[in-house]
């Protein structure tokens, strides 16, 4: 109990934010707009999904917007010439893959550090996307949307694979080797790598599942709407990160779950509905997000204050 | 170079301290006269940094009494023992290396607000002359990450002498210095006592002691032994005076003879951690003491066995065929199981349960290709917490909720679990309570009985002379003697002093 009070108290405000639009604006739950809000999510869960791992192993990655739009605006360009959809969507997934690996091998190879590299690959990305498309949108094929099915079938399955994803990834963490080798280098590389675990294999391939998520995220994200803009990855990175903090995975590395990066997402994911439907100005949005994350961010450091005494 | 009989520098009066259980120092005195450069004796673990710390101020001391100059004193800080006059010089010289030398002589000389102007002419001047006045040939210009050690030590030293050290204090000066550069800091050394310095100076190297030392005090156990003027000893009644003491320890008994070669080194060589030419038989069913001092590449030799810095020249045999070991997880699965020195930090990973510490080098194994059950992790974990008699609330608990001794038997049955062969034990009992350390001796007897080859670097010597069945003795990188076991204390002393027995060279 004590060991997941934190996945559980994040649960628990989510419970009672839910419980407060229940009471104040049942309106929030009508199936059809609660549907599409949970889709808009589902790609951002991806991507919290691999980054909730780059942070246990200790490491950050705040090229993941960037590597968002590359992704999104090739696989676009690529169903725009008539590849099939299975294809764009392994090209995707492979292209992010193969950012992660340029990541990846710098942060683990190198031994850089993460926080300067991914930032130098999220400003080198960004930049040279806006150099080539030059801020231009690119219109999808019908296929695309909605992955060619009608619009309620393609949200279900966004929202129903999205949620496959975390549940494989959440369970191999705790019963599949790789999982417990990530949260050993994430804890202690050294006490790792003295056990037979090579922390930089680790580090490196966290780095690139990372990519691969994102990739496959892009095209969950393209799917939604009739074109691509240019920048549609921009600002993922801290609603990732923010989502993972929140949800008790430590920024020190080595500690924290999938279960609770979800409930992290969706309690940052219901403040705009929320404030909507209150009938509070937008411009809220930002500060409460900010405030729960730092409410997060405090609780972490009494907590650990505590344990130190 | 008596003693003399003016009131002396430094006195301690029955200095004692515990560290927990462990009592590093009890009731030691020393004291150090002006113009005199005293040595400080003892095996690894005697407490002689200890003893340095609570002079410096580092530690407080539980019981005893302190005088500087005539002057006692209640509570000595690090900030008073600089004012006092005590200037401490380290191994590992801790200068800034990105700053210059005059940068770092100015940090530690002078004083004011973060406002103050820096007078960077004054500050340069005042470096060389000091850089001077220790005989060092260094451009106060340049920065420090760019000079040798010994140059680092001479900064050091340039510093004691800025700030008016009346009592300079070395802690293994020469340990990474050449014939040359040690000549050069016993002149120095020469000139701070010619000039009423009081020196302490502590040292392996008896030679050295013989050569520069007036007095010396011997540490044994946490208690001093004696003082003595030097020219009244000879090596080998130092060398007793530091190990005379009974094994009063029982340790469980040698059950079986040793069987057939598992591992054999010949001639291992590793230029990155200055292993040299290592040739050593291990056999099923006996336990092999390392004995030596710290830093004479005990743990080095580990490390190139595990694959953590493989050997560049040499030849590893297992079981008669050879083996290149590049990496750890090549070592595991040949069957080599290393558990590390420091547990606390490289064996136990403190925030995980147990059951995952003890599963951790053998994942290849119980997990399954499909998911991981956790009634097999635990049921593993459950083994070994009952096998080894680990004290602990369940499988589940963290790793660091554990005393000493059970996190030592759950780094042991990690490696336990990876079925090895070899299994090196580096320092196993360190830091571990009395009743512990004798279950971890039985597990150690009762695993080689089971056929293990069990590599034991220790650096307690009753440790290696009770449990090894042959002892093996490192110096400066090299295998110096190999000794039956049941050898005496004396005997292994000298092998890793670097005498020869009965001999009486300086």
């Amino acid at each position: 109990m004590k060991r997941y009070f934190r996945e559980l108290s994040v649960t628990a405000a989510l419970g009672i934010v839910l419980l407060g639009l229940a009471v104040f604006a049942p309106a929030f739950f009508q199936p059809q707009p609660l549907l599409s809000l949970v889709t808009r999510e589902a790609p951002t869960l991806i991507v919290a999904c691999g980054m909730a791992l780059v942070i246990i192993c200790r490491q950050i990655d705040i090229s993941v917007g960037s590597q968002f739009s590359v992704c999104s605006v090739c696989a676009g360009l690529l169903a725009v010439r008539g590849w099939p959809l299975p294809l764009v969507l392994g090209a995707s997934v492979g292209l992010g893959a193969l950012m992660g690996a340029i990541n990846g091998w710098l942060v683990a190879g190198l031994r850089l550090p993460s926080i300067v590299v991914t930032l130098a690959t999220m400003v080198t990305l960004r930049q040279g996307l806006n150099l080539v498309r030059q801020g231009e949108f690119v219109n999808l094929p019908d296929n695309v949307q909605w992955l060619g099915l009608s619009q309620s079938a393609g949200q279900w399955t966004l929202v129903l694979s999205s949620l496959a994803v975390l549940v494989v990834i959440a369970l191999a963490m705790r019963h599949w080797s790789a999982g417990r080798q990530v949260y050993a280098v994430g804890t202690n590389a050294e006490a790792a790598r003295l056990a037979g675990i090579p922390p930089q294999r680790v580090t490196f391939l966290v780095f690139v599942f990372l990519g691969a998520l994102t990739g496959l995220a892009a095209i969950m994200n393209i799917a939604q709407s009739p074109q691509v803009q240019p920048l549609s990855g921009a600002g993922l990175e801290l609603k990732v990160i923010a989502a993972v903090v929140v949800g008790g995975v430590a920024i020190a590395g080595g500690r924290g779950n999938l279960w609770g990066a979800f409930a992290g997402l969706l309690l940052l994911a219901c403040v705009s509905p929320a404030l909507t439907h209150l009938h509070i100005e937008a411009y809220w949005e930002k500060a409460i997000q900010g405030a729960i994350i730092l409410l997060a961010v405090v609780a972490d450091g009494v907590r650990q204050r505590r344990a130190g005494k | 170079m008596n003693p003399p009989a003016t009131a002396s520098l430094l006195t301690l009066r029955r200095i004692a301290k515990n560290f927990g259980g462990v009592r590093a120092l009890r009731g030691v005195d020393f004291d150090l006269a002006p113009g005199e450069v005293h040595a400080l004796l003892g095996e690894n673990g005697a407490g002689k940094s200890t003893l340095i710390k609570v002079a410096t101020g580092a530690h407080m001391p539980d019981d005893g009494e302190i005088t500087v100059a005539g002057q006692t004193l209640r509570g000595l800080t690090p900030t008073l023992a600089q004012q006092l006059g005590i200037a401490c010089i380290y191994q590992q010289p801790a200068l800034f290396p990105d700053l210059t030398v005059a940068e770092n002589i100015g940090l530690r000389l002078e004083h004011g607000g973060a406002t103050r102007r820096i007078d960077w002419p004054a500050r340069r001047a005042r470096a060389k002359d000091l850089l001077a006045r220790v005989g060092a040939t260094i451009d106060p210009e340049t920065e420090v990450n760019e000079l040798s050690m010994p140059e680092q030590q001479l900064v050091e030293i340039a510093c004691a002498v800025g700030a008016g050290a009346r009592i300079v204090i070395m802690d293994e000066p020469t340990a990474s210095l050449t014939q040359r550069e040690q000549a050069r800091l016993f002149t120095v050394v020469r000139e701070l006592r010619t000039a009423g310095v009081g020196v302490v100076y502590i040292s392996h190297r008896l030679e050295e002691i013989f050569a520069l030392a007036d007095r010396v005090t011997v540490l044994r156990d946490g208690a001093s032994v004696g003082t003595h003027d030097v020219r009244t000893m000879d090596e080998a009644g130092l060398i007793k005076l530091m190990v005379g003491r009974e094994v009063a320890q029982l340790y469980p008994p040698a059950e079986s003879p040793p069987g057939a070669v598992v591992l054999s080194l010949q001639n291992v060589c590793c230029a990155a951690s200055g292993v040299r030419g290592v040739t050593l038989e291990l056999r099923a069913g006996e336990v092999f003491g390392l004995a030596g001092l710290v830093g004479a590449g005990r743990t080095e030799l580990a490390r190139v066995l595990f694959g953590l810095t493989p050997a560049n020249t040499g030849e590893i045999k297992l079981n008669g065929r050879a083996v290149a070991i590049q990496s750890p997880q090549q070592a595991i699965e040949l069957g080599i199981a290393y558990v590390p020195e420091d547990r606390r930090r490289h064996g136990v990973i403190l925030e995980m349960p147990i059951a995952q510490n003890m599963t951790m080098a053998v994942h290849r194994r119980i997990f399954p290709r499909t998911w991981l059950r956790d009634g097999a992790e635990q049921a593993l974990a459950l083994d070994y917490v009952r096998d080894l008699a680990v004290k602990c609330s369940g499988a589940d608990a963290p790793g660091g909720s554990l005393s000493g001794g059970n996190q030592q038997k759950v780094s042991l049955a990690r490696w336990l679990a990876t079925k090895p062969r070899v299994l090196i034990l580096d320092e196993p009992t360190q830091g571990v309570d009395v009743g512990a350390k004798s279950e971890i001796h039985k597990i150690i007897r009762r695993l080689a009985k089971d056929g293990l080859a069990v590599l034991m670097i220790s650096s307690d010597l009753p440790e290696v002379l009770g449990m090894s069945d042959r002892i093996g003795v490192m110096r400066g990188g090299a295998l110096a003697a190999v000794l039956p076991g049941g050898s005496d204390a004396h005997t292994v002393m000298t092998a890793a002093l670097g005498q020869e027995t009965g001999k009486g060279a300086a």
